[in-house]
């Protein structure tokens, strides 16, 4: 089966992905954000699959989309939302936020302008087949010691969070 | 009651001292779930007030009345006769039982003695009535825990004693079996028979609900240690009953204070060392057996004689009071009856035991999941036509 | 290769076929828990619509959808309304990569007895059914019930918690077979051990099918269980507040998820379609869908004969069983297997 409509779905997905992103961070309602979150998820996970990396879009769903975000979703519907609802949504680092703004502005610029020619090489391949055998190889053959050390860093995150939360272990 | 029932939860659990949920950094909700009246598990309309730390209980408030029809109050304007059917109402699951209570304690005040015979069939009655209590405690609290099936073995078994209870006075449930004085019927022909042929039927029906729960991990995880009650704490709310016996005290009303016939037969008062729910249940399990070893005893030796002590027909005690309690299937079952000379009570007062048992349900739950007040209010084994009256 | 046209057509037949096998199925799945735990409890079960109540599914199918739709006032509408839509959706979904059979031809086209032949089918199906916790965890949510609350959140924890020992449960089945495509899976399992030991993944995987069978029933909110849903304790959980059409979407979505639960055991454990052929050519083609049924049928039996049989967990039972139990048992299982393939390859 050859690809259909592949313009058509990247900028739906895309349009999507961005339309949730902005409902994300400019919803009062914590619960209505997390929503957005997701469904942006989802549509990151399609996007995955046009790049036929269909196993990075499947771990995606299972992970972010279907693991992560119940977690969120279950700690927001836990904590006191009325009292969060009525404070001002806004904070006043807006300087802060608009030159880390600006700064990744220019960098998604620059690299639409010049990705042509900066990634020529990685163009993806029809791998869609050996996808799944190719990541793990890749992860645990050429990217083995930055894969350890990224679950340590969770292990280590992980840890944190139990003795934030917990007043006895 | 109308006020009752508008009012905020919250303010029924207001007065308690509660301990306050675990502070973390996450402003976690103190919940105040409101269970019942209408509830699949409060076994009729308690109402419990639940103050919840997520799944943990900081602390319960039972709020109770919605089936209260002043039962001490009719039996005010009644005569002691006419009074006699009321009483089944109360613990319509054991009617029998709180009959021969308040048959007793009018005999009692009247100084009548009921024949042998009429003891004997009283012993037999009120021993079903017992097992008719138990098994249906057994597949409600099953029920309660998840275990759906215990429930409809338990109901087809107590159908065997419904239809002896139909057969003896043409009622199943509100029996209103017995008479000041004695009981009005004698046993049907063939009623021997039919008691024997039970007392061999339920044994394998009763190892048969022990297969399904007793050694079960599930039934074992979720009763053992829960709900716990010391024997203290049970003498301090005056908990009775099998409530008693499983926090390890051997206090039985039938061996203690020996009523109707049963000082002839031979039995065992099983206890429990722990008091929690799993120690509840084998002690009422075992009771059942007991109560079958009774009631083989009684149809084996039950006398010939008179049914029907000589009662003037208009009862008219002498001026006096009385307290005469005896041991229903959920524990100590009393009617406390003053006499004016007239031909109605001036005052009765029942002692019911699922109203002083429940008192013991904040004790028992507190620190313990929403879950574990399930089990507790099954362990219990409470009605609420007899908490409320 | 087909043409665009001809592959949406197919498709689309197969979608249909499909969605109107599993819908009759959800709905006799129904009645057949409800008349063998009828038989379990000295009951009959349904008997008064149609012979032995078989008529039974489509007299409730009625009910619910002329009953009336109660909503109540403090609701948060848009999310109660799309709950239910979600749970049954995502219940539904993952039928698509699910392979009943071999491919057949008719009328000279070949076609695969699957809607979707994808090579991720079981990721799919994971992901989907990992989707499935936001029909309850909202509805818990929007209702604005406590007892809804507290079912939505159970239902999300439990759900999250064994997602990763069944998740794990596969990975050795995976392993074994090397592919994630469930037709390929299926395939690997032809044949015999030994010459009469049936070449099926339960026999080196018994382990992980334990893990899986457990991990299953929690997945789908079954006894023991069901706390999400808990009536003894939650009233009804998350679906406390839903009535008419509503709550039987739920109802349609945890059946519609016991069947795609069957259906995952029947192809990664049990050897899919494979059985014995024999007979006449029409016979031997619908042989292995009869065969993979078979085992669909008889997984459900299971599950309903647990449910006439067992008590239910508590919360922090659960958590414990989940945690501490499943899932050091899936990795261990899940080592072996690993260093087994690894000495064998």
């Amino acid at each position: 089966m050859q690809p259909v409509a592949t313009t058509f779905f990247f900028y739906f997905l895309s349009g999507i992905t961005v339309l949730s992103g902005i409902l994300v961070i400019t919803r009062n309602n914590a619960v209505h954000s997390a929503l957005a979150l997701i469904l942006g998820l989802l549509a990151q996970a399609g996007l995955y699959l046009m790049l036929y990396a269909p196993f990075v879009a499947g771990v995606q769903i299972i992970l972010y989309a279907g693991g992560i975000m119940v977690l969120f979703l279950f700690v927001i519907m836990l904590v006191n939302l009325e009292r969060a609802q009525k404070e001002e949504q806004f904070n006043k680092q807006w300087l802060v936020g608009l030159l880390a703004a600006v700064a990744l502005g220019g960098l998604l610029f620059a690299v639409y302008v010049k990705g042509g020619t900066l990634f020529t090489e990685h163009i993806a391949q029809p791998v869609e087949n050996s996808n799944t055998q190719q990541i793990g190889v890749m992860l645990y053959g050429n990217y083995m010691f930055a894969f350890e050390i990224a679950s340590l860093l969770l292990l280590v995150a992980i840890i944190g969070a139990v003795v934030m939360a917990k007043k006895r272990i | 009651m109308g006020d009752q029932i508008t009012k905020d939860p919250a303010s029924f659990i207001s007065h308690l001292e509660l301990d306050q949920p675990d502070k973390t950094f996450l402003d976690s909700n103190e919940l105040i779930i409101n269970m019942g009246p209408q509830h699949p598990a409060t076994h009729g309309v308690l109402r419990v007030i639940l103050k919840l730390d997520g799944e943990k209980v900081l602390g319960t408030e039972c709020v109770i009345g919605y089936l209260h029809r002043g039962v001490e109050k009719i039996a005010e304007h009644r005569t002691y006769t006419m009074f006699n059917p009321y009483v089944d109402r109360m613990d319509y699951v054991a009617a029998v039982s709180n009959g021969l209570g308040y048959c007793e304690a009018v005999e009692k005040l009247m100084n009548v003695q009921a024949p042998p015979r009429a003891n004997y069939i009283r012993v037999i009655l009120t021993e079903l009535n017992r097992l008719a209590s138990h098994q249906l405690w057994l597949g409600t609290h099953a029920l309660d825990i998840g275990a759906m099936t215990p429930l409809f073995y338990t109901f087809r078994d107590r159908e065997e004693i419904l239809k002896i209870f139909e057969k003896y006075c043409g009622a199943r449930l509100t029996t209103h079996a017995f008479r000041i004085g004695g009981c009005l019927y004698e046993t049907y022909d063939g009623f021997e028979q039919d008691v024997k042929k039970f007392i061999d039927f339920l044994p394998p029906k009763i190892d048969e609900y022990e297969e399904l729960l007793t050694t079960n991990r599930i039934w074992v995880e979720r009763t053992k240690g829960v709900g716990k009650i010391t024997a203290a704490d049970c003498v301090a709310l005056g908990v009775t009953g099998p409530v008693l016996r499983a926090s390890g005290v051997k206090w039985d009303l039938r061996k203690a204070q020996p009523y109707a016939a049963y000082s002839e037969f031979d039995f065992d008062i099983p206890i429990g060392q722990s008091g929690d729910t799993y120690d509840r249940y084998l002690v009422r399990m075992e009771e059942m057996r007991q109560s079958l070893r009774i009631i083989r005893q009684a149809v084996e030796r039950i006398p010939e004689g008179p049914i029907m002590a000589k009662v003037p027909k208009v009862i008219k005690p002498a001026v006096g009071e009385i307290y005469h309690s005896i041991e229903a299937p959920k524990g100590e079952l009393g009617y406390f009856i003053v006499s004016d000379g007239s031909t109605q009570p001036y005052r009765i007062r029942v002692r019911p035991p699922s109203f002083v048992n429940l008192q013991a349900l904040d004790l028992m739950v507190r620190g313990q999941l929403v879950a574990d007040v399930i089990a507790v209010i099954g362990t219990l084994d409470i009605v609420l036509g007899e908490v409320d009256r | 290769m087909l043409s665009i046209e001809s592959f949406v057509a197919i498709s689309l037949i197969k979608t249909v076929i499909a969605l109107f096998v599993l819908l009759t199925a959800v709905a006799y799945t129904v009645w057949l828990e409800r008349k063998v735990v009828g038989h379990m409890q000295n009951r009959w079960g349904p008997t008064r619509v149609g012979p032995f109540g078989l008529l039974q599914p489509l007299a409730d199918g009625v009910k619910f959808m002329f009953k009336e739709d109660l909503i109540p006032p403090h609701v948060y509408k848009p999310l109660y309304m799309a709950a239910p839509m979600l749970a049954v959706v995502f219940a539904l979904t993952s039928i698509a990569v699910i392979p009943v059979g071999n491919s057949i031809s008719i009328g000279g086209i070949q076609t695969s007895l699957q809607i979707a032949d994808v090579n991720i089918g079981l990721l799919i199906i994971l992901g989907v059914t990992s989707l499935g916790v936001y029909g309850v965890a909202l509805a818990g949510w929007s209702s604005n019930s406590k007892y809804s609350l507290l079912g939505g959140l159970r239902a999300s924890a439990q759900m999250v918690s064994y997602e990763i020992a069944l998740g794990l449960s596969l990975v050795g089945v995976l392993i074994l077979s090397g592919s994630l495509s469930l037709r390929e899976i299926v395939d690997a399992q032809s044949g015999t051990y030994w010459g009469v030991l049936p070449r099926w993944n339960i026999f080196p995987q018994f382990i992980a099918f334990f893990i899986y069978l457990m991990a299953a029933y929690a997945e789908t909110n079954r006894i023991p269980f069901d706390l999400p849903e808990a009536e003894t304790e939650l009233v009804a959980g998350y679906h406390t507040e839903y009535s008419a059409m509503k709550f039987a979407m739920f109802f349609m979505a945890e059946y519609a998820n016991m069947i795609t639960v069957a259906c995952v055991a029947s192809l990664l454990f049990l050897g899919g379609w494979h059985g014995p052929r024999f007979g006449p050519p029409l016979l031997q083609a619908i042989l292995p869908v009869f065969w993979f049924a078979l085992r669909i049928f008889g997984f459900l039996f299971v599950y309903i004969w647990i449910r006439g049989t067992l008590p239910r967990f508590r919360y922090d039972q659960l958590m414990a069983f989940g945690w501490k139990f499943l899932l050091p048992l899936a990795i261990a299982n899940l080592v072996v297997t690993a260093l087994v393939v690894a000495i064998q390859s």
